[in-house]
Formats: C-alpha cells, sequence, structure tokens
C-alpha cells in the first residue's frame, strides 16, 4: 500500500526529531559519526517505524523481520529508530558511548532490538543472508534488511555475499546502499572509486533497485517492488547525502566520525528546528 | 579402531542431524576433506557450500544462528581461523552466538601441502576470544563426544580437527567433560600435558622413558577453554615438573595456556614446552615433519629429559 500524504509528513516530522537527537547524543558524547547517522535517517525511519513487522512487546517472535545495520557507526539513528519503537528507555540516548549504557559506540545483539553486532565493515550483508537463509528452512514470512554503506563495499567479503545470496535465492533478503559517495578520508571516487554500483551488483545476479534516499516515498516504493520479486534478492541503490539536512555536513568527509563543537551544534540545532 | 578424526567427525555430524532438525553445515568448497559431504549426502537441505568464502561463511552461520539454528563452519583449520577470524571475533563471538568451528586439518596434518595449509596458530587465536570454548580431541571417541558437545551446548565453540588417523586411546562410553582434562597414564616424576596427537607421541615417550625407570604422567588436555586448572596444580604439585606438547607453535597454545595457570598459582615448577617453536613449517611427509619439527615422541622425550635436569 502505498504511503499517504498525511504518513509521509508525520515520518518527515520523525525524521526532522530524530535527526535532532542523534545530533544532541553525539554533541553529549563528544564522540560518534554524524555524517552517516543523518544520511541513512530516512531508510531506518521508514523501515522501523512504517515498514517492519517487530514489536517491543514480542521481541523473540519468531516471525519478525530483522535489520543489520551492516554500516554499524551510524548505530545513533539505530538506535533513536528502536527508542521510538519502545524497545530502549526514552532518556537513554544521551547515554550514548558512556561505560555501561546500552548504546555502545557500535551496535550489539545485547542492546533490545538489535539483531546483530557490527563494526567491522563488510560483514552485515552475509549475517542478514545467514538469517534469510534460516527463515525460509523454518518456512518464516519475515523480511530480513541489511543496510550498507558505500565505503564499506571496499571491503572483499561484501562481494563473497553478493555472490552467494542470488545462489539460495534469498527474495526474503533486501539490502539498501546508504549512497552518500563520502568515505572518512574523502570521497568514495577518491578514495575508492565505486565505478558503475548499479552495474556490478546486478552482475552478481541482484534485483537491483535506484532511487532517492531521502524520498520517503520513492524508498517506500522501492521497498515495495522489492517484495515483489521472487527467486532473487534486491539491492536497493538509495542516492543520499552525507550529513543530510545539516547545511555545513551535507557532502563532507570531516564530518564522517567527529565531535561536534558547541558552535556548530548551534547551528545545527537551528537549521533543523531544535533546541541547542 | 583407529580412524581418521576427519572422517569420524563427518559420520557423527550426519547423525546428529538424523535427530537435531536445527543442525545446518556449512562449507567452503572442502567438503569432500573435511568430510562434511557425508552430512551433505544426508541431509541437502541443511547443507551449505558457500564457495571459497570462509568470512561470508561464518558470517552467514551468525546470521542462521540468530534464527535459532545451529550452524557448523567448516574448512581447514588455517584458513577458519584466519579469513574466518574476523565473524568469528565480530559477530559469533561478541554476539555469543550458537555457531561452531571445525577446523579440519590442525597442525602439519595436510603435511604435503607445506607451511600455507599448517595451522600452528589456531589455538591462539581462538581461546582469545571471549565466549569461546576450544576443545581438541585426541581419538576416535574423545571426537564423538566433542562433536556432539558442540552441538548439544550452547554457544561458540571450535573443535581442532585432524585430517589424520589417531590411534584409539578411549573405550566407547568413556565419560568427558569440558574443563576437565584425562590422566591417561599415570606416573609420579614429571607430567606430560599434551592434546591432539601429541597425546599419542607423550605415551610413546612415556613407555621409553618407564625403561630407563622414569614415571612419566600423561594428561590429555582436551578442553583447552575452558583449563582444567586442579588438575594442571595438582600434576605440578604431585610430581614438581611440567612438560607441555602440542602440535601449535609454542606461542599462545596449550603451553602457555598452562603456564598461565602455573605462573598464577606460583607453582613453581620447571616447565619444558614441546611445539613448533616460532618457525613456518614445510611440505614433507607428516612423520618426517613431525620429527623435523621436534613434535614426535623422541621431541616429547626430550622435553622431559629437560625439565626432569632442572627439577629441583
Amino acid at each position: 500500500m502505498a504511503l499517504s500524504q498525511q504518513r509521509e509528513r508525520e515520518l518527515t516530522e520523525l525524521c526532522r526529531r530524530f535527526r535532532i537527537d542523534v545530533l544532541t547524543a553525539i554533541h553529549t558524547a563528544q564522540s560518534g559519526h554524524p555524517g552517516g547517522s543523518l544520511s541513512v535517517c530516512e531508510i531506518l525511519t521508514l523501515l522501523y517505524q512504517q515498514r517492519m513487522n517487530i514489536d517491543a512487546a514480542r521481541p523473540e517472535d519468531p516471525d519478525r523481520d530483522r535489520l543489520v545495520l551492516s554500516k554499524g557507526h551510524a548505530a545513533p539513528m539505530l538506535y533513536r529508530n528502536l527508542i521510538e519503537k519502545g524497545f530502549l528507555p526514552k532518556d537513554s540516548m544521551n547515554t550514548l558511548r558512556q561505560t555501561d549504557s546500552l548504546l555502545q559506540g557500535h551496535p550489539t545483539n545485547h542492546t533490545p532490538g538489535v539483531e546483530m553486532p557490527a563494526g567491522p565493515l563488510g560483514l552485515g550483508l552475509a549475517a542478514a543472508q545467514g538469517m534469510a537463509m534460516g527463515l525460509k528452512l523454518n518456512g518464516s514470512p519475515a523480511r530480513v534488511y541489511a543496510i550498507l554503506g558505500d565505503g564499506e563495499q571496499d571491503e572483499g567479503s561484501v562481494w563473497e555475499a553478493a555472490d552467494s545470496a542470488p545462489k539460495y535465492k534469498l527474495d526474503n533478503l533486501c539490502a539498501v546502499t546508504d549512497y552518500n559517495k563520502v568515505q572518512l578520508d574523502g570521497t568514495t571516487d577518491e578514495i575508492m572509486p565505486l565505478r558503475d554500483i548499479e552495474a556490478k551488483w546486478r552482475a552478481f545476479g541482484w534485483n537491483v533497485i535506484r532511487c532517492d534516499g531521502h524520498d520517503l516515498k520513492a524508498l517506500d516504493a522501492a521497498f515495495d517492488q522489492a517484495e515483489s520479486v521472487k527467486g532473487v534478492p534486491t539491492m536497493i541503490i538509495a542516492d543520499t547525502v552525507k550529513g543530510k539536512g545539516v547545511s555545513f555536513m551535507e557532502g563532507k568527509a570531516a564530518w564522517h566520525g567527529k565531535a561536534i563543537d558547541d558552535d556548530s551544534f548551534a547551528i545545527a540545532m537551528k537549521e533543523l528546528g531544535g533546541e541547542a | 579402531m583407529a580412524k581418521a578424526i576427519r572422517e569420524v567427525y563427518g559420520t557423527v555430524l550426519a547423525e546428529l542431524g538424523e535427530t537435531n532438525k536445527d543442525i545446518v553445515v556449512l562449507d567452503a568448497d572442502l567438503s569432500g576433506s573435511t568430510k562434511t559431504k557425508i552430512f551433505g549426502q544426508a541431509h541437502p537441505e541443511r547443507f551449505f557450500n558457500m564457495g571459497i568464502a570462509e568470512s561470508d561463511m561464518v558470517s552467514t552461520a551468525a546470521g542462521l544462528a540468530a534464527v535459532g539454528k545451529i550452524p557448523f563452519v567448516n574448512t581447514f583449520t588455517v584458513f577458519l581461523t584466519t579469513l574466518g577470524l574476523i565473524a568469528a571475533r565480530g559477530q559469533v563471538c561478541y554476539g555469543n552466538l550458537n555457531v561452531k568451528f571445525g577446523g579440519a586439518y590442525c597442525g602439519m596434518s595436510d603435511a604435503l601441502d607445506g607451511a600455507s595449509h599448517h595451522a600452528l596458530e589456531d589455538i591462539s587465536a581462538m581461546r582469545a576470544l571471549p565466549n569461546m570454548r576450544v576443545i581438541v580431541p585426541s581419538d576416535a571417541e574423545s571426537t564423538r563426544w566433542a562433536t556432539k558437545w558442540a552441538a548439544e551446548n550452547y554457544g561458540p565453540v571450535y573443535l581442532r580437527l585432524s585430517r589424520d588417523v589417531y590411534p584409539d586411546l578411549y573405550a566407547e562410553g568413556t565419560k568427558f567433560e569440558l574443563g576437565r582434562g584425562a590422566v591417561v597414564r599415570d606416573g609420579t616424576d614429571v607430567t606430560v600435558i599434551a592434546c591432539g596427537l601429541m597425546v599419542h607421541k607423550a605415551m610413546e615417550a612415556a613407555e621409553s622413558m618407564a625403561q630407563k625407570g622414569v614415571s612419566v604422567r600423561v594428561v590429555d588436555m582436551y578442553s583447552i577453554k575452558p583449563l582444567d586448572r586442579e588438575l594442571i596444580l595438582k600434576c605440578a604439585d604431585e610430581t614438581g615438573a611440567i612438560v607441555t606438547a602440542e602440535e601449535h607453535n609454542i606461542y599462545g597454545g596449550l603451553g602457555s595456556a598452562v603456564s598461565e595457570v602455573l605462573a598464577y598459582a606460583g607453582a613453581g615448577a620447571p616447565t619444558e614446552f614441546v611445539g613448533i617453536h616460532d618457525t613456518f613449517t614445510g611440505s614433507g611427509k607428516y612423520a618426517q615433519l613431525l620429527a623435523k619439527y621436534g613434535v614426535d615422541a623422541a621431541g616429547v622425550q626430550a622435553g622431559i629429559e629437560k625439565v626432569l635436569a632442572r627439577k629441583k
């Protein structure tokens, strides 16, 4: 079912609030990854708040949908979504990266709602693949999502999974590339060009969809299409902007993983309509 | 009857798969060698050949475990514990997921293929991972137990398996226990604490030493993690000298693990380390390699003689 205008407005507002809360948490921690958390905002928010079959009251439901955040450094945006779904306490956001916090710097499955540890890049797609294989064996209708970065695709292990998922006809697996075109040291073109990323995934046998990763309707349609395709996994190449929503962070490698100083934080909050 | 350890493992796995439908087996294009092919033929729907992609295999297993399966991942020991290590650490052990690692060709058992295929650092790598249990079977019966134990107990387990045929050591139905070692020959002058193939080499050495009037105790330390601290300290106390024997680099393996226990307790028993002395090995016939690198009965005997000379 297509996203209604009303629901799209609600989700857009949630995204705005999530961006504020994520930057606030990273500012409070004086550590974290703002750029990639902001670029993946619509992707994670649409999945968690609209599409995925998950319920904090039944966290062990064998038929729940799963999401593996392979680009684990975007953890703050994952946590904010899990808070909204009731998996984590409302006031936990500003404990990010603190000693004994549920909100570790990178995700672990010891945190309620998190399905798989992440941090070392390039491993999440294969783990999602294993889930999809197991769910098929179990006869479960659940879907599995894997959220990858683009820089992450420098890792050879990504392409091992790219090779194996079509072999097992994992149409219950949908991967998304948060294609913000910037990695830690610079742009992906400077550091390790991805060349024709769509053609690469297609050559590996995937159903490939390209869309605007900040357009909720376009993303929603892409996920619909992914669900309708049988016999192959889907890779959604979602064009995004690193640091989306904060003018001075947009497209800047410098904001990949950097503490936010007070002045920058104040400007960011002003732009997003939050409180500094 | 003596059997190839890999053959026993593959057969037991297939048997376990009959009753436990959650068991799934993954291999990296070596199932004919690791013998998981036996499982694959019996249960094709639960057998996944992942190709020559060890990292993919272990991560996939992490995902399978996360949805309730009991995956066994298999390839040559050296590839499993190097190329598979990042996923073993970052996903399986950090996530405490129910994945079992079958390292098929430990030590120099893939003798002719040479140093690239010898696994002499694996115990060191695997025992350093929190949540991981490390078991080194020494014969067919202990392999049966270890495989079954891994299937029936939650959490990551590393089974250090061999390509080789080991003589039988234990009677059918012998009781094993994780965290325990077994005294397989009693003695009073010195204890050899060994694992895997080296238990047999230690038994031979003990027999030779008996003819010289030296009473050697031999311990099969099949459970390397958790380790039988009590037994180690008892042996140090009762025999006053320790020799460790492993087909592994002397750094980080069984010898190191035993030393940690002795040092912590301040036991003070002189210790000799029989193993590969921090070198890359080479191709050759297995027996010749074992002799060349001092991990045979003569090597254990030399270790015993050295430690006895140091014993106060």
